[in-house]
């Protein structure tokens, strides 16, 4: 029988189809952070329980820490070094790997586990972190957990799961100049809604998706959580192969062979079916940018936020509006022109080595707008290292960004670093939920390049306004 | 774990649409490596005046007297969507609530809630919205019965429905499993598939 490719991972994970009509699953990687590892950690050990297979167990550091250069266990947020140094003590009690801070590994979760080839095309890798789904790019069954499920991984190297239903979004035709991974998900979730994926395994699939790097690819997948999938995932081709190729967990030699000839088989079969089938154009898309408090409140850069009788149900026009208010803004005002304080180039969604090149390509011999407060944070230091080897460090620096080290940072407010109150923040994070950089903040998410251009102008701005956008 | 089987409760009503974990508990009210002591952040941003005081906002449903002792959210669709944080549900479950009523739910939030003792019942918003409108002149009095054993939401003034939960979730709660222990009673068939597997992928 014909089978996608989320089900073909799926049947060779399979342990047993419980009574309960759930079912048991192998899982082949668990990944960790500082903010909820440690408390997964500490609560299997205080159970009495250990770690199945230590060495299939990753932790890093990146939420509470700061990205602060000369940074150490101390944080803005108070009591981070608690989280911190419990995290350290605990991943050594349990013998597991850590990429702690000073490591030139260290970077977050998604961006270091790809990176590192942790995750590979056909495993199955979980985190207690919700935008796990990332890491389906490279053709994986990747998703979030709750800390409760860590545990249970932890402890039995499996979780009782049901099986989600299967979407395929078909992205056909080419993005125009200018046109980003983050734009197309963005797209789809304010065509389709936030709760458009619910319960669905996510595979993103047609000619624009082939056409996406692998970071590309890595950025698209991430969002998927915010169209409430259970994940998203893209089949590995050439590209993912050439990607993992003598990455430091990547196999090699003929255990090399031998994985290539199983990943090349993980593809969707020609007549296999899914639940739910979405087509785009991808010629159709354009710069796209949140406007208010949900990843679905979106439109065109160069449009104007949608009156009220364009949303479906009273529940949808009292959100709209209570996201208005937050914002400070109206229905009917346009988008482009509007001005910004804050711009941020960072997260797990947007800052892999060519997100920081393509604002860079703008940025290049040009200042950020007075008034702007802008930071840079790449997303591991391993990009960190290779953006400052192409001398993308002091193109940011002399345009005006501070450059940070690696980690999550103003993604999200924990209490210790933010933006201020009201103030209106350009990010290429992936939320843009109330308070989510800092209480009263008003965010609004968009591509590294809208995000660059936006910073020179001083107010939001098409990208494709500069010749150098690519 | 704690079991629920049935429970009669205050239920107030949170109709938002797309109510995040954030919302449900900022990330600057977790602030020790713990489990507890995370009630008093529960909805933070919306039951204070302002981040980080304790004074109470009025206007929030769980500040006013009427609500007193809510044991049981209406909520809005896509409830608990957002971050993955089980924070979330541990400080629902240590301020008080047992069950959760929304058309849709996170679905990570809704792995934490029934790993928790939280009940998280599925009916359609019409049905959420009649509920709440049924409670609204005297929630103190005209409390929620949610009955898992028979998959049955009711009020005393006589508004029902059904609803659907999967076996397996039903079961852990009812029961008050542990998952892990119920798991390694399966500890044979995951050695079975470790000794097939390393064979098959060996370069994992
Ligand atoms: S960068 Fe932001 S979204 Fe990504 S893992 Fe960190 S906090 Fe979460």
């Amino acid at each position: 029988m014909p089978k996608t490719l989320f089900e073909k991972i799926w049947d060779a994970h399979l342990v047993k189809a419980l009574p309960d009509g759930t079912f048991l699953i192998y899982i082949d990687r668990i990944f960790l952070h500082e903010r909820t590892g440690s408390i997964a950690l500490q609560s299997l050990a205080e159970a009495g329980r250990s770690v199945r297979h230590p060495d299939r167990v990753f932790c890093t550091m990146d939420h509470i820490i700061d990205t602060f250069p000369g940074r150490g266990d101390d944080t803005v947020m108070p009591s981070g070094k608690n989280f911190i140094q419990a995290t350290r003590k605990e991943a050594k009690a349990a013998d597991i790997t850590l990429f702690d801070i000073g490591d030139e590994r260290q970077g977050i979760a998604h961006v270091i586990s790809p990176e590192m080839a942790i995750v590979q095309p056909g495993v199955t890798l979980v985190c207690p972190d919700s935008h796990t789904c990332t890491q389906g790019a490279l053709g994986a069954a990747a998703w979030g957990i709750g800390s409760s499920e860590a545990e249970h991984a932890m402890a039995t190297q499996t979780l009782r799961i049901n099986k989600p239903k299967l979407m395929r979004v078909t992205f056909d035709g080419e993005l125009g100049v200018g046109v980003t991974a983050k734009d197309m998900i963005l797209h789809l979730i304010g065509q389709y809604g936030a709760h458009g994926g619910a319960g669905h395994a996510i595979e993103f699939a047609g000619s624009a998706v082939r056409n996406l790097s692998i970071e590309g690819r890595l950025t698209l997948c991430n969002m998927a959580v915010e169209f409430a999938a259970f994940t998203g995932l893209v089949a590995p081709d050439d590209k993912t192969f050439s990607y993992l190729h003598g990455r430091t967990y990547a196999p090699a030699g003929k255990d090399w062979d031998d994985a290539l000839a199983y990943w090349q088989s993980l593809v969707t079969d020609e007549n296999a079916t899914f639940d739910t089938e979405i087509v785009i154009n991808a010629a159709a898309i354009e710069p796209t940018i949140t406007w208010g408090t949900s990843p679905q409140h979106n439109c065109g850069v160069n449009q104007a936020i949608p009156t009220l009788d364009n949303f479906k149900s009273d529940d949808a026009r009292t959100a709209a509006q209570r996201a208005l208010d937050y914002q400070g803004l109206a229905c009917g005002d346009a988008m482009a022109g509007l001005k910004i304080d804050n711009a941020f180039i960072g997260s797990c969604t947007n800052a892999r080595l060519e997100d920081l090149r393509s604002a860079a390509n703008i940025l290049k011999g040009r200042n950020v707008a007075a008034g702007v407060t802008a930071i840079c944070v790449p997303g591991s230091q391993k990009v960190k290292a290779a953006a400052e080897r192409e001398g993308l460090d002091s193109i940011f620096v002399k345009a005006g960004f501070e450059w940070r080290e690696s980690g999550c940072s103003m993604c999200f407010f924990a209490g210790g670093e933010h933006f201020g109150a009201q103030e209106r923040v350009l990010s290429t994070s992936n939320r843009n939920f109330e308070s989510r950089q800092g209480p009263g903040t008003r965010t609004h998410l968009a591509s590294p390049a809208t995000v660059a251009a936006s910073a020179i102008n001083g107010c939001i701005t098409d990208p494709r306004q500069f010749a150098e956008v690519n | 774990m704690q079991a629920f089987t049935c429970h009669t409760g205050v239920a107030a009503p949170l109709l938002r649409i797309n109510i995040d974990t954030d919302a449900i508990i900022p990330s600057r009210e977790m602030r020790l490596v713990s489990k507890k002591g995370l009630a008093e952040g529960l909805f933070a941003s919306w039951r204070y005046v302002l981040p980080d005081s304790r004074e109470h906002n009025p206007d929030f449903v769980l500040n006013k007297p009427a609500y007193a002792n809510t044991t049981v959210i209406l909520g809005g669709n896509n409830f608990g969507c957002g971050s993955s944080r089980e924070h979330a549900v541990w400080a629902l479950a240590e301020y008080g609530i047992r069950a959760i009523i929304a058309p849709s739910f996170g679905a990570i939030f809704y792995q934490n809630c029934i790993r928790n003792g939280i009940l998280p019942v599925e009916l359609d918003n019409d049905q959420v919205h009649a509920f709440a409108g049924a409670v609204a002149e005297n929630p103190q009095k005209n409390t929620v019965t949610i009955n898992l054993k028979h998959q049955t939401v009711s009020t005393v003034n006589g508004m029902n429905a059904h609803f659907n939960i999967e076996a397996g979730h039903k079961e852990m709660l009812l029961k008050g499993l542990d998952s892990i222990g119920l798991t390694l009673t399966f500890d044979e068939d995951i050695r079975r598939f470790e000794r097939r597997d390393a064979t098959m992928r060996p370069w994992l």
